[in-house]
This record gives C-alpha cells, structure tokens and sequence, in this order.
C-alpha cells in the first residue's frame, strides 16, 4: 500500500499546474475552459488519461444529433428530490434552477437532464461509499428532468454535505450535486457538478482545481438567488449551464423549423 | 514558485477566495448565458451506480431480435489493469442506417429503436450492450457505433467510434474513404475497428492509456 500524500502536496501541485496555465495565458493562450486530462493532484487521473493527442473530426451525421427523451422517459415528480419516499429528507432544503443553452445562447429544450448527491449527511447511496456517515431513509438523492421551451429547469432537493475520499490525506469534496445533460447533438454531452458559492474547501479539492482557470472553475458555483427561494420552505439557487455547439447542419434544420 | 511553509489557508487566500463572481440579480440567467462560454466538465465520479443506469440500458434490442449482436469489451487503464468504476453509452443508427428519433431511452418497451444505450462496467471492467449492427448512413458510408466513456479519473468523457471489420470489398472500400479511418495512423487504426469473436458477437475493448491506447476523438464544433 503506498502512503498517501499529504494535502499540503497536493496543495503545492495544485498551485503549480494553476500558475503554469495562467502563464500560457499570459504568452498569448487561451484560457482552459474544461478540466486537464492528465491532472497529477487528481490520482486517479494519472493512468486514466489518454496520453496521444486527440483525433480532431468533424461531426458526421450521427454526431450532429442526439437520442430524443420526453416526457415518455421522465416523471415530473422525478424533478423533486424531496419527495420520493414516506418523510420528509433531513437537511437543508433547496430549489436548484437555471436554463440549459447552447454556446450561440439558445435554448435545449425538451433535453433530458439528470442529477445526483450525497445527502446532507455527505453519505451516498451507493454499496461502495463506505463514509460512515448515516444514510437517510428517506433520501435517494437522483434527479430527473426534461428541460422545458426555454431550456429551464428546476430541481427541489437538500443541501448535500462534503465527504471524505482517498485521494490524499484528509481529503473532503466540497459540496456538489453531479449533473449529466444531452443537447441537440451528441458531441454536446456533458457530465458535471454544482458547487455552493463561499466554500472553503475550494482551494483544497484537485477536482474542483482540475480546471486551471479560475474565471472558468467558478461557472461551476452556483449562485444564491433570494428570488429564488421559496418562503418558509426552501433557500435558491440559479445555475445555468452551456453546452458546446451548435453545429452547422443543426443551425440549418432548427431554422427550417422556425 | 510555491512556498511550501505557508499555510494553506495563505494559498487559499491567494487562489480561491475568489468568491464567486458579484452578479447583478438582474444579470443572472442572461449574462451567462450570452456569454457562451462552455460550462466545463467534471469527472462522473465514483458514485454513480444509483443514478445513471437504468433498467434495460444495456438491451437497445431484444435478445431475440433477428438481427441482434452483442457489442461487448473490457475497460483497461494505463497499467493494463481493468477499469472497474466505468460508464458506457452507445448511440447509433438502426440497421437500415436510419437515426431514431424515437423518445423512450430510459424505459425501453422492446420494441422501439432508439438508437441509445448505456451501461456501467461489471468488477471485471466489461461490458454488454445487445443491440443491431448499424447500416451505412449514406451508400458507401462505413457504419459505427459511436461509444462515450465516463468514469472516475477521468475529468472529461472521451469519445470514440467502433467500427466493424469489413466482410467484403465493398466495406473495405467503405473503410478508405471514411473520413477519420484512413486520418487515423496506420498501427493505431485497428484501435477504432470491433473484432468479430463469434457468432453475432463483437469485442470492442477500450485502452485509456498506453500500448494500443484506442483513438480518441474531439469534434468541431
Ligand atoms: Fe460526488
């Protein structure tokens, strides 16, 4: 078994990748949008990554649409999280909404959009996570939605808490709900997470860090919108997600609909 | 560069106070929006196995559908160890070469092609989809299924396309004038092509790094 490194380490390598992109901006480069692949302070990234440069293509057909889900596929209950066994969760309960658009500002309408967490108590539901923190039996923690004309969507959950991992020496995840999307073409599918605005372990966490720009990591934060919270019952937040795209043949038909 | 006897509250104060950007209420929902700037991705996780799969993700076809094949393979790392905590999904057109724009994914009826499919891995890094092999979307087209890759360690989803090992001259020819194919290094090729290993059965493995690392692709946008 090999000792785990220590978070001043991980820390300290963190900070390294993060000066060595800012340094390229710098030079001229763009900002890196999206997480490195082979990102060391993240371990299990280490002999995951591919290590040849990736083929670039230009999407083809099958590329440039996506599988259709409906309302045949999802329940709307399935949006509210609270709501899916006898009792009530125990935690903080939240409503988590925003609109799904492409990089042009357009809506993704009737896309599925699938969401899952811990629970409050930072435990999930799943035979491997061994955090010995109580499950709730009244929490699944899985969402699901079709996102509507605007591309908006909204989920009722609770706050999910940080948890533990392996991947160095007191390592806790900040607090994120996972979110999986579709858009209009299947090179749009992203798979990601929510943070929570202000929290203290952002500094610490290789995967939140896993994207070295600071400007594009924060698009990851959800924001507190009091507009959004539901009196006496829940707190608000807005996060709206934009997927790639569009591609040009996908312009050409959504105009022929118009 | 890095001084490592400050704390790492200090480094956190250096880097990410960074309270999340002060925006104007009004300005929610809209100047993110415009802006299109891409959300960027993060890793599926460990913990996924009660939440993406679901009931019949894996059978696009019944098994005993005529035309049904299995698309199968295992998951390795950069050790050659298998990838226990993997996700697949398969998108793809019917047999006729026809994209399904058929709702119903997620609650497959066994009747309706849909066209997509998803699964995790088993402990043994493999996994099984039962579907149909797809038809060629336009004539000398060389038919593949496109497969995405989710799993933990891996910051962004990786994609690639299986193809199927040409049965006759016409799909060899159909072969070298795919676009991606004959782009592909010649040693590095056969990483994109199935392997028939029975009867209606093809194996499809996955190298997410090192010897026969399979090719994977980025589209433009
Ligand atoms: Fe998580």
């Amino acid at each position: 078994m090999t000792t785990l490194p220590s978070q001043d380490e991980i820390t300290a390598e963190i900070v390294d990748v993060e000066a060595d992109a800012r340094a390229k901006v710098e030079a001229g480069g763009s900002p890196e949008l999206h997480p490195r692949r082979d990102y060391a302070p993240y371990r299990s990234s280490v002999l995951r990554h591919p290590t040849h440069e990736l083929v670039r293509v230009d999407p083809e057909e099958i590329e440039r649409f996506s599988p259709a889900f409906g309302h045949t596929d999802v329940n709307p209950l399935e949006s509210d999280l609270t709501i899916a066994h006898s009792a009530e969760p125990i935690g903080e309960r939240i409503t988590v909404s925003g609109h799904v658009v492409d990089g042009d500002g357009r809506p993704v309408r009737n896309q599925l959009i699938e969401m899952w967490q811990a629970n409050s108590a930072g435990r999930y539901v799943h035979k491997r996570d061994q955090h010995p923190a109580p499950l709730d039996p009244n929490f699944t923690g899985v969402g699901r939605a079709i996102t509507g004309e605007n591309g908006e969507y909204s989920f009722q959950t609770i706050k999910p808490g940080p948890y533990p991992w392996r991947n160095h020496i007191n390592a806790w995840r900040p607090a994120h709900i996972h979110f999986s999307l579709f858009g209009n073409a299947f090179t749009q599918r992203l798979i990601t997470q929510m943070y929570f605005p202000a929290d203290p372990l952002f500094a610490l966490d290789p995967i939140y860090q896993s994207i070295a720009d600071p400007a594009a990591r924060q698009r990851l934060i959800g924001q507190y919108d009091h507009n959004l919270s539901v009196p006496e019952f829940s707190l608000g937040y807005r996060w709206d997600i934009v997927l790639t795209g569009p591609k040009s043949t996908w312009m050409e038909s959504e105009e022929a609909h118009d | 560069m890095t001084d490592v006897n400050r704390t790492i509250a200090e480094q956190a104060e250096e880097f990410d106070t960074i309270a999340p950007p002060e925006l104007d209420q009004s300005q929610i929902g809209s100047a993110r929006q415009g802006d299109g700037i891409q959300t960027p991705s993060q890793t599926v996780g460990p913990f996924f196995g009660y939440a993406l799969p679901y009931e019949k993700g894996w059978e696009l076809v019944p098994g005993h559908h005529p035309q049904a094949i299995r698309f199968h393979g295992t998951v390795y790392d950069g050790d050659g160890a298998v990838v226990p905590d993997a996700i697949i999904e398969i998108w793809q057109a019917d047999s006729e070469g026809v994209l399904s724009t058929q709702l119903g994914s997620l609650e497959p009826d066994g009747y309706t092609f849909t066209g997509f499919g998803r699964t995790s891995v088993n402990l043994a890094g493999h996994f099984s989809f039962t579907t149909v092999k797809p038809g060629a979307v336009a004539a000398g087209a060389a038919p593949y299924i496109l497969v995405t890759i989710f799993a933990r360690g891996l910051t962004h989803h990786l994609f690639t396309r299986a193809y199927f090992p040409p049965a006759s001259d016409a799909e060899s020819a159909a072969h070298e004038g795919d676009r991606v194919l004959p782009a592909v290094p010649t040693e590095r090729r056969a990483t994109l092509i199935s392997v028939a290993d029975g009867p209606a059965s093809y194996r499809f493995d996955i190298r997410m790094q090192g010897v026969g690392e399979t090719v994977f692709l980025d589209f433009d946008d």
